[in-house]
């Protein structure tokens, strides 16, 4: 019996993919399951399996072509069988390369500007990553062809998706105050009032998570959704006004991480194998406080605050030609040494796009760290539906003055960008002075 | 149901009356044997009810009006149609569903209607034209006219409202009415003795008083015919109504999917009725009167029948509807915004 | 302008055609002597007779179906059913006789009638007598209807619907013939299929017709002043044809749409406007339509019941809020 073999659609919102390269060639015997080619989508590489068996009785396409979603790319079937209704039916691919193609597939080699940051992240904070071309703006509503920011559809109003389409606004990045997050007239009027840029951030969907290791215990939060209060609803409401899409504020603080850095030595000299970076311990100590103040780890959804059950950190990971945000996923359960190995593995994937989507969404709190590049500070933009964004600064000797006396330590500035209808002020400062707490007296960390 | 009292003495009526009468109800007995053999072939779909047998009911009272009259039947109308001016044709091509039939396709068997003539329909809901003729009698007082309105319907009509409603109004009123009950004994399968509590249907119109109700033998033309001049006279003289049983029978079914006999009326008593074909007992009284001979009949028939296959070649070459009159004729002033809006997907 | 009742309104307006067109006459239960079960026809019959201002028997199918062959013969019947719920009797005479004769005729007879009266409930008249007719009339092609709202209304309409050469349905209001308007003197026609904007709004579209009009214009009154809500109220008038233009224009203005109506919500005139809405002006609405029509039970007659079943000013200001975003 005779299959098709399609360009499949292995992410949300992938409209073609290249066919990096074949795994199999004409005349080959597979069976379900065989790894018939690779294929680069807008995220990640991934493969294509067979899904029968039989013989390979043609391939459409060649090493490189670029092809739409759903196009048929090759026939498996047995040897003697009649193909050519099948192949006269099918849509044709196209095999033009498309202009994207012009980026490389296999990034550089990853610089090590400084001996102790093993894993060099470098997000970018005001860039988009590539976005999905804007659909064409058509007077009949169609299905959500947008990148979706939960696993369902974005609820908009016609009217409202008519005026965001008008003004090149993403509807992905935007939060409706309507029903169930739906977003309204009146959002869009507000995006539009505010001069809200086209196509931000363009990542941190929700998904199902998929573990990589098993966390340890039981779970130490719980999904809540609390509804919003009467101040909630003014100070939501009125921000929106002012701002944009997301209200952001910013807070600075200026953390010494002596003590952590000494820890992170003395644990690297009695480690066998594997090292641990100053990441990891960012994303353990960021985890934990998360674990103290479940308020920053949550989420706007309309009419009410959504807390999650899980801390799950997002890692901005540079590309050449944009951003990456590996998940990973149940942080405050698992070991320094599980999340150094786990993030290596999911930062070193994310700079060749081998991730899946999984992998790639749902991050309840993401870390994007350019201290490598010798900057001191920077405010980042918060991947909604998170609530804020921990941006690290480089961490450099300065002279500090304790006990009266000037002396130099080994200090780091880090930015938390918040978003103001789910996390205020002195909740944010909470957060970063445990933060700071933790770091400063790595102790705090078992206690 | 007596027939001793039938008038010997035709020759007062003139040749010329006799002759066109026997005509008509010729015309009416070939065009509804034409019409069943084109429902059998397909031409003619949805309800049919014949007339044969009944024929001098229809003549005999149309001969007695004026052309200013106006005449109601129920759905059983094609004879009473064609008797009263109808072309055979414009109805053939109705029957057919044809641009050139009268109503243009639109109605049908039981919906034959020609304003210029004065033949108001042809309706569908059994007893529904009563209080409808009732109203033609109102404007005809209304303006001070003399004109009459003849209303024809089945037995079963005398067991339904609109039958009380409209003898009411009209007796109460005076209103220039003759109703005709064509009492052919059965109400589609059903025999009227089963269902109505009185079925001497004469005594139904006593109940209202200033109507005149008589019984008259409905398969006879001059009997009809003196009966329904008397009742026109009685109301353009007098401003009564009139209520008129005539017996008659059908030789058909109800209509071309009910057949003529086996089920609720044995083949017997459908043969003892044809013995009783108006028709053949009018012809025998003119010739028995010299006043009509078998030349004289043999050019009527002919020339019935020559009509009845000139109507149905008239109707087969006339073109079906085109389909824009989908929206024709729903309203005669203008209707806002018109009538396709909320027509997607054709 | 003249400050009259809606009774004096349809007085005025069946006086004028009368005298206006001899072929007019009107025919009823206690139309006549009793200058009308609800005054309608006061001294109509001193001035025109009894030929043209008849009396009849209790007989709903009769005396319609008299009228409808009143005007195949040429005349102008108007039909008075002292209410709607008794011509359910007549249904018949309506639907299968006025409202088909001039297409089954091929165009030959057209029916130039009216039937009128007053539909809708009133005050604890009960499961029979408090029936809203509208969709059973609405839903037929051949047939025109009429639910004026305002004496002025109601005066144009009428006029209309007796010159109209096609059976009209006017459905009145009970608790509408005591209302009080201001009505321009002089001859005063309103077309039928023509809705009316009786308040302009830029925030919120409410559509209905009769006496849920009034509901709907006291619902705007409370919107602005207690929610700074500016609704528009437009005033069908007509229910076939129904004006959809008028609705959609106003719906593209403002975003948002409440229907209401009076009559049961299953198949009720409401749900046709709301298809019509979405199926016109989809991109335009910020929100679903809000429909607000009468409970789905019989008229309970206590009053205390009967005042929870009709729409009130508050139903109206919660769907409102509804589409505003505003609950």
């Amino acid at each position: 019996m005779a299959t098709k073999i399609v360009m499949a659609q292995l992410s949300p919102t992938m409209e073609e993919g290249k066919l990096v390269e074949w795994k199999v060639k004409e005349g080959d015997q597979v069976e379900a399951g065989d790894i018939l080619a690779e294929v680069e989508t807008d995220k990640a590489n991934m493969d294509i399996e067979a899904l029968h068996g039989g013989v390979i009785r043609a391939l459409l396409v060649a090493d490189g072509d670029v092809v739409a979603v759903g196009a048929l790319i090759g026939v498996i079937a047995d040897a003697d069988e009649d193909i050519s209704a099948l192949l006269e039916s099918a849509p044709q691919p196209s095999s033009a390369p498309a202009a994207e193609d012009a980026a490389p597939v296999q990034p550089e080699a990853p610089s090590e500007p400084v001996p102790s940051e093993p894993a060099p992240v470098e997000p970018a904070p005001a860039e988009p990553a590539p976005a999905e071309p804007a659909p064409a703006p058509t007077d009949a509503p169609t299905t959500n062809v947008q990148t979706p920011r939960t696993s369902e559809r974005i609820k908009v109003s016609p009217v409202a998706r008519r005026m965001a389409q008008a003004a090149g606004l993403d509807l992905a990045v935007m939060s409706g105050t309507g029903p169930g997050g739906r977003i309204i007239k009146g959002d869009v009027e507000a995006a539009i009032a505010t001069g809200a840029t086209p196509a931000a951030v363009a990542t941190g969907t929700a998904a199902d998570a998929a573990r990589a290791m098993a966390p340890v215990g039981t779970p130490r939060l719980e999904d809540q959704r609390i509804e919003l209060s009467m101040m909630r609803k003014a100070i939501a409401k009125r921000l929106v006004q002012s701002i944009g899409p997301i209200p952001h504020f910013f807070l600075t603080t200026e953390i010494d991480m002596e003590r952590a850095l000494d820890m992170r030595k003395s644990l690297n000299d009695r480690l066998s194998e594997g090292k641990v970076g100053v990441n990891d311990l960012l994303i353990k100590v960021v985890a934990e406080a998360l674990t103290r103040h479940p308020e920053i780890n949550a989420s706007f959804e309309g009419d009410a605050i959504r807390r999650h059950g899980s801390v799950d950190i997002g890692i901005a990971v540079a590309l050449p030609d944009g951003l990456i945000t590996p998940v990973l996923r149940d942080a405050d359960r698992k070991g320094l040494l599980q999340i150094s190995v786990e993030s290596a593995d999911l930062v070193a994937r994310g700079r060749i796009r081998r991730l899946t989507p999984e992998e790639y969404q749902g991050a309840t709190f993401t870390i994007s760290n350019l201290g490598m590049m010798d900057i001191d500070e920077f405010t980042a933009i918060i991947n909604p539906p998170e609530a804020a964004i921990l941006a690290i600064g480089q961490t450099v000797e300065k002279p500090v003055v304790e006990d009266g006396e000037v002396v130099v330590r080994r200090r780091m500035r880090v930015t938390m960008s918040c978003d103001h209808r789910v996390i205020d002020g002195a909740m944010g400062a909470a957060f970063l002075q445990t933060l700071r707490a933790m770091l400063e007296n790595p102790l705090e960390l078992v206690s | 149901m007596e027939r001793d009292n039938q008038i010997d003495d035709l020759a007062a009526y003139g040749r010329e009356l006799l002759h066109d009468m026997l005509s008509s109800m010729l015309l009416a007995r070939r065009f509804e044997e034409k019409v069943a053999e084109s429902y059998q072939m397909g031409r003619i779909g949805g309800f049919c009810h014949l007339y044969i047998g009944q024929e001098a009911v229809a003549v005999g009272s149309i001969r007695a009006l004026r052309s200013d009259d106006y005449v109601f039947t129920a759905y059983r109308d094609h004879a009473q149609a064609i008797v009263r001016g109808m072309k055979p044709g414009s109805v053939m091509a109705e029957l057919f569903g044809r641009v050139d039939g009268s109503s243009g396709g639109a109605g049908g068997s039981m919906h034959m209607f020609d304003a210029d003539v004065r033949f108001m329909g042809g309706h569908g809901i059994v007893g529904t034209h009563l209080p409808l003729a009732a109203g033609v009698g109102y404007a005809i007082r209304y303006r001070g006219g003399d004109q009459v309105v003849v209303c024809f319907f089945g037995d079963s009509v005398v067991n339904g409202g609109p039958f009380h409603e409209a003898f009411n109004m009209v007796a109460k009123w005076g209103l220039p009415v003759v109703y005709i009950v064509e009492n052919n004994s059965y109400g589609m399968g059903t025999a009227t003795d089963r269902v109505a509590s009185v079925d001497n249907l004469v005594t139904r119109g006593h109940a209202y008083e200033g109507m005149h109700s008589e019984q008259v033998d409905g398969q006879d033309v001059i009997a009809m015919y003196d009966s329904v001049t008397r009742a026109a006279d009685r109301a353009r003289d007098e401003g009564r109504p009139t209520f008129i049983e005539a017996i008659t029978y059908r030789y058909h079914g109800h209509s071309m999917s009910d057949p003529a006999h086996g089920t609720y009326r044995t083949k017997e008593e459908v043969q003892r009725e044809r013995k009783n074909d108006p028709i053949a007992t009018f012809c025998d009284r003119l010739t028995s009167q010299g006043l009509m001979s078998s030349e004289d009949y043999d050019r009527l028939d002919k020339a019935a029948i020559a009509a009845s296959e000139d109507a149905a070649e008239f109707a087969e070459n006339s073109p079906v509807p085109d389909p824009a009159v989908i929206y024709e004729n729903v309203y005669q002033d203008e209707f806002r915004g018109g009538l396709d809006r909320r027509d997607a997907w054709r | 302008m003249a400050v009259i009742t809606y009774r004096e309104a349809l007085n005025r307006a069946l006086r004028e055609e009368m005298e206006r067109d001899g072929s007019v006459f009107l025919i009823g239960e206690e139309v006549g002597e009793y200058d009308g079960a609800y005054k309608v026809s006061k001294g109509l019959l001193d001035t025109f007779g009894e030929w043209r201002v008849r009396d009849t028997p209790i007989a709903e199918n009769g005396f319609a179906g008299l009228g409808v062959g009143a005007a195949m013969a040429g005349l102008r019947p108007v039909v008075e059913f002292m209410t709607w719920n008794f011509a359910l009797l007549a249904y018949d005479a309506i639907v299968n006789s006025a409202a088909k004769l001039l297409f089954m005729s091929g165009g030959q007879f057209n029916i130039p009638i009216v039937f009128r009266g007053p539909g809708g409930a009133a005050l604890q008249l009960s499961a029979q007598h408090s029936q809203v007719p509208d969709p059973w009339y609405a839903n037929i092609p051949g047939i025109k209807v009429c639910v004026p709202a305002t004496p002025a209304d109601a005066l144009g309409l009428l006029k209309s619907a007796i010159r109209d050469a096609d059976p009209v349905v006017f459905i009145e209001g009970e608790l509408l013939y005591n209302m009080k308007g201001e009505v321009p003197d002089g001859e005063h026609l309103v077309p039928i299929g023509l809705a009316d904007i009786k308040r302009i709004g830029e925030d919120v579209t409410i559509v209905a017709h009769s006496r849920m009009v009034h509901v709907a214009l006291a619902a705007a009154e409370k919107l602005a002043s207690e929610y700074e809500v500016e609704a528009e109220v437009v005033d069908l008038r007509s229910l076939r044809p129904l004006d959809t233009d008028s609705v959609i224009a106003s719906v593209r203005k403002t975003n948002r749409a409440v229907v209401v109506q009076e009559g049961w919500p299953v198949s009720g005139i409401g749900a046709q406007i709301v298809d019509d809405i979405q199926r016109e002006a989809f991109d335009d609405l910020d929100a679903p339509v809000a429909r607000v029509s009468g409970l789905d039970v019989p008229m309970h007659y206590a009053r205390s019941i009967e005042k929870l079943i009709v729409p009130s000013v508050d139903h109206v200001v919660n769907a409102v809020k509804h589409v505003c975003y505003l609950d």
